[in-house]
């Protein structure tokens, strides 16, 4: 079968058509075979961005890895809805231990795998943005700094979703939180991935739920590569950002295409390719449909405001060159 | 003078001591200063007597002292084991490994007149401005040793501790030169050993003429 | 093999015979020594297979522990103090989690005020954390209580810490028997974990356990505690039996024939202990020591049938409750609460203060005539405190405590 180039998407949907492309082309999720890590069943809400993610993230780290895996688990959303006493949505073996903890956890298992001579089997560590960015920040910084054969994979839905929606340093400025009800301020917050950078570990990347392919390939990626990795992925959480369900991918998408989430892959420290935005669209068409931006619309609109955010996405676009020449 | 023999030690201890168990131990007081390797002093001397098949314990005053500060570190010798874990405050002999400390620290707190002196200097008790402070202990029983200027000639640096354990095995005779030599080579290894063991044994010729 | 070394370097050769397979490594007084020992000792590559991570914090320590554990792998980590309490939340989540990590505890105070000295603050701290709790009278002791923990740790499928006081121990040289390798093997078998992450076998550990169960997860967790009262002094035995010497078990009595007062302590404090009884026996005062070893599990049978001839029991602990007094003295009372016998108090050495034979014979030969408040301070400068109390009552801004004390202390 010759490689036909197809245009994947189709105005208002990105949605990518697998059956269009050659089988081993297809994506770990269009596989018959997909071992459903976190499997059906679970308790994350309708729409659940991190949810998606997990799903599409562990399942390519088992496709990569010939399915040997072990995951350790902060304690977060992710955590909390995937095991329900007496139940587990996990096909994979999987520890949780504690919310600040889940790298160090890694880094042991890791340490034991690799005293027992089990190089073939891998480890993954995950968190929400709060285990990764906050509380499990220090335990994220020593795996880094040591450079142990993990992968860390934050979901970052910018806040604290399972508490009930509280700020994070993860959470961007204007956002509306339990904890910020007038909107998050400006020029505060951590870009981990630019930290998980400044470690000079081998890989960093990140992602967006809304392509699919994108992560799996850098999923695929950092397993191939040994010492600590670090994957960002934006998942969106409808439950916190008061966006109907059924647009957690084009949220994800307009994070993306506005340019204020960057999606970006760097080896050493240094970034190496960058996801070009194809149609820059203002950040408004992002902040609209979320209910936690909606002070930014009304009883006034915060032209001020809605500008410094629209600063940061330009910013982004130009340190990244986001936009094709 | 001459080495006195373990058992006329234990002699000099049994009119002092009430109890049974505390007939038998030697204690030793060691004051100097963070980095003259008081601790390892300490530790070096345990090692010597338990090569003799003695009991020993030495312990650090457990300071955060830095370099230069002063340091205190202990050592009991048995012919049993050891339990007690105070402090030494009654030596029955005492190590300055810093003579600057005479007059700022008590280095002669709860000191007995039998008890034995040893002084890191080249100077004499009187010139140290202690002699009043000793006139009633056995003169047989106080001693001084240049420690500083034989590890400068046998080490290369001003570290008295090894030299001053030779001293000390000359000084009581509670240890032997060879336990002292074995006890630094099992601290140290190489030309920093052989150095310091040459320092102890200068040392012990020392006092021995002393 | 007799040798003459530190304490720290007796436990890490102790550990090393164990043959863990990750070793955690944070440095903090006085606690340094032991995995200082261990770096050495695997660079060296006399102990192989082995993992040593240097990790970022305490609470990392335990955490990879409980990832190595999880994975099946031996993992030992030690700490102190301040560290202990660092690694608190993992403590927990350690036992919670049935991983049999084997941990050296330097003993030393909390502060504030800083103190790096010792006492027993910090794993009275964590007595309820859910760890075994075997406490070290002397360096041989410590040395041999490792083999018994890792023993008894896997058997259990729980964590044991191995308590040793801070400096007094671990800082001091004395002659320790250092088992060989062969003899630490035969009564050490490899670790078979009761739970593995697998990948050929998935489980997850971990889950979210709701109120429908949680109360019996917790009840098995105190269930596995009694099992260790019985287990405790069988690998004790085993101990005797293989090593020739005795180490661990729950209690020990010395000198308790018809004794009229017996004291009760943990730790090496009890070898000074041990000297002022035999001198007070022999003016003639019916009075013997009772050395707990095990202090979690509490073992409520064995201390009351050492005590049970007993008029009084004397408590002489390192540590105290704020607010309520003795810790031990209270487990001690649990034990005999069917007696009604004084139990007398004497909260002593707190942040390293000297424990001597004059102040203990001095507050026992009160006890002995009943002539002792329940709970006393060894040593303490009461004058002191008065000042400090009275400055309290006249001038609102009185300013730091612990600098006030320090002016008055001169």
């Amino acid at each position: 079968m010759t490689f036909q180039p197809v245009k994947f998407y189709q105005t208002g949907t990105f949605t990518v058509g697998n059956r269009l492309l050659p089988a081993e082309t297809r994506s770990v999720q269009a596989n018959m075979r997909r071992t459903n890590s976190l499997n059906s069943g679970h308790r994350a809400c309708q729409g659940c961005g991190e949810a998606l993610g997990a799903r599409y993230a562990i399942d390519a780290a088992m496709h990569a890895t010939e399915n040997r895996l072990i995951a350790a688990n902060a304690t977060g959303c992710l955590e909390v809805f995937s095991t329900p006493y007496p139940e587990t949505s996990w096909q994979i073996p999987w520890i949780h231990s504690l919310f600040g903890n889940a790298a160090a956890v890694a880094t042991g298992i890791a340490a034991a795998l690799k005293v027992k001579g089990r190089s073939d089997v891998r480890v993954i560590a995950q968190g929400g943005d709060g285990g990764t960015t906050d509380i499990g920040f220090a335990c994220l910084s020593g795996m880094f700094e040591r450079n142990d054969d993990v992968l860390y994979i934050c979901y970052d839905n910018e806040a604290y979703m399972n508490t009930g929606v509280q700020r994070s340093s993860a959470t961007p400025p204007a956002a509306r939180t339990a904890t910020t009800t007038l909107g998050n301020s400006f020029n505060q917050g951590k870009n981990l991935p630019w930290i998980a950078m400044a470690h000079g570990i081998p890989y960093v990347a990140t992602a967006t739920i809304a392509e699919l392919r994108d992560l799996e390939a850098k999923v695929e990626r950092a397993m191939h590569v040994r010492g600590a990795r670090y994957l960002h992925i934006f998942v969106s959480c409808p439950l916190g950002w008061g966006h109907p369900a059924d647009q957690s991918i084009r949220i994800a998408r307009l994070a993306k295409e506005t340019g204020l989430f960057p999606v970006f892959e760097a080896e050493h420290g240094e970034v190496t390719s960058v996801s070009k935005i194809r149609k820059k669209l203002p950040v408004t068409d992002y902040l609209k449909p979320q209910r936690r931006f909606a002070h930014l619309f009304s009883p006034e609109v915060r032209t001020d405001l809605i500008a410094r955010i629209q600063e940061g996405a330009d910013r982004n676009v130009r340190k990244f060159g986001l936009i094709e020449n | 003078m001459a080495a006195l023999s373990k058992v006329a030690l234990i002699c000099v201890k049994t009119t002092a001591a009430a109890a049974s168990r505390m007939t038998l131990v030697f204690q030793i007081r060691i004051h100097g200063r963070g980095g003259q390797g008081v601790v390892s002093a300490a530790e070096m001397l345990s090692i010597a007597a338990f090569n003799e098949g003695k009991h020993a314990q030495a312990f650090p005053s457990f300071g955060s002292e830095r370099t230069g500060a002063p340091v205190v570190a202990y050592c009991r010798l048995d012919e049993r084991e050891i339990r007690v874990r105070e402090p030494i405050m009654h030596p029955d002999a005492l190590i300055i490994q810093d003579p600057t400390l005479l007059h700022q620290v008590d280095v002669f707190a709860g000191l007995s007149p039998s008890a034995y002196i040893l002084i890191n200097t080249t100077r004499s008790f009187e010139e140290l401005g202690v002699a009043d402070f000793v006139r009633g202990f056995q003169p047989e029983r106080l001693c001084t040793v240049p420690a500083n200027e034989l590890a400068l000639k046998h080490v290369g640096r001003p570290v008295p501790s090894a030299a001053l354990l030779g001293g000390f095995a000359a000084l009581s005779g509670l240890v032997s030169l060879e336990s002292v030599a074995q006890a630094i080579r099992s601290k140290f290894s190489g030309r920093l050993a052989e150095g310091n063991v040459a320092a102890a044994a200068a040392a012990f010729k020392h006092a021995q003429a002393n | 093999m007799l040798k003459q070394i530190e304490g720290s370097r007796a436990v890490a050769e102790a550990v090393a015979l164990c043959r863990p397979e990750v070793i955690c490594a944070y440095p903090i007084s006085p606690q340094t020594h032991i995995v200082e020992a261990l770096g050495e000792i695997v660079s060296s590559g006399r102990l192989a297979p082995c993992e040593f991570v240097n990790v970022e914090s305490e609470f990392a320590a335990m955490s990879v522990a409980i990832g190595a554990s999880a994975a099946g792998a031996r993992a030992y980590t030690a700490t102190a103090s301040q560290g202990l309490l660092y690694m608190a939340e993992a403590l927990f989540n350690a036992s919670g989690l049935g991983l049999p990590i084997v941990m050296t505890v330097a003993n030393r105070a909390i502060g504030a005020p800083i103190n790096i000295w010792n006492d027993h603050t910090d794993t009275m701290s964590q007595r309820d954390c859910g760890w075994i709790q075997l406490f070290a009278e002397n360096n041989q002791e410590a040395l041999d209580l490792h083999v018994i923990a890792f023993r008894l740790a896997e058997e259990l499928s729980l964590p044991v810490m191995v308590c040793m006081d801070g400096f007094i121990l671990t800082h001091a040289y004395e002659r320790v028997d250092v088992p060989d390798q062969a003899q630490v093997d035969a009564y050490l078998p490899p670790f078979n974990p009761r739970q593995i992450l697998d990948p050929a076998e998935p489980v997850s550990i971990g889950a979210m356990v709701g109120p429908e169960a949680f109360m019996e997860v917790r009840y098995l967790a105190h269930a596995k505690q009694s099992q260790a009262l019985s287990l405790i002094p069988r690998w004790a035995g085993a101990f005797r039996q293989a090593f020739g010497r005795e180490a661990g078990g729950l209690a020990r009595s010395y000198r308790t024939e018809e004794a009229e007062t017996i004291v009760v302590a943990l730790g090496s404090v009890l070898g000074t202990l041990k000297d002022t009884v035999d001198e007070l026996r022999e003016s003639g005062g019916r009075i013997g020591v009772l050395g707990v070893s095990c202090f979690r599990p509490w073992p409520f049978a064995a201390v009351r049938e050492a005590l049970a001839g007993a008029q009084r029991v004397v408590v002489v602990e390192k540590g105290m409750a704020v607010g309520v007094g003795g810790i031990v003295s209270n487990n001690v009372r649990t034990a005999i609460s069917t007696r009604p016998i004084p139990v007398y108090d004497v909260v002593a050495g707190l942040g390293g203060r000297p424990i001597t034979k004059a102040s203990l014979a001095a507050v026992l030969q009160r006890a002995m005539t009943d002539d002792l408040e329940l709970t006393t301070f060894l040593d303490l400068d009461r004058a002191l405190v008065e000042k400090v109390l009275r400055k309290e009552r006249e001038v609102r801004r009185s300013g730091p405590i612990a600098e006030q004390v320090l002016k008055l202390k001169g």
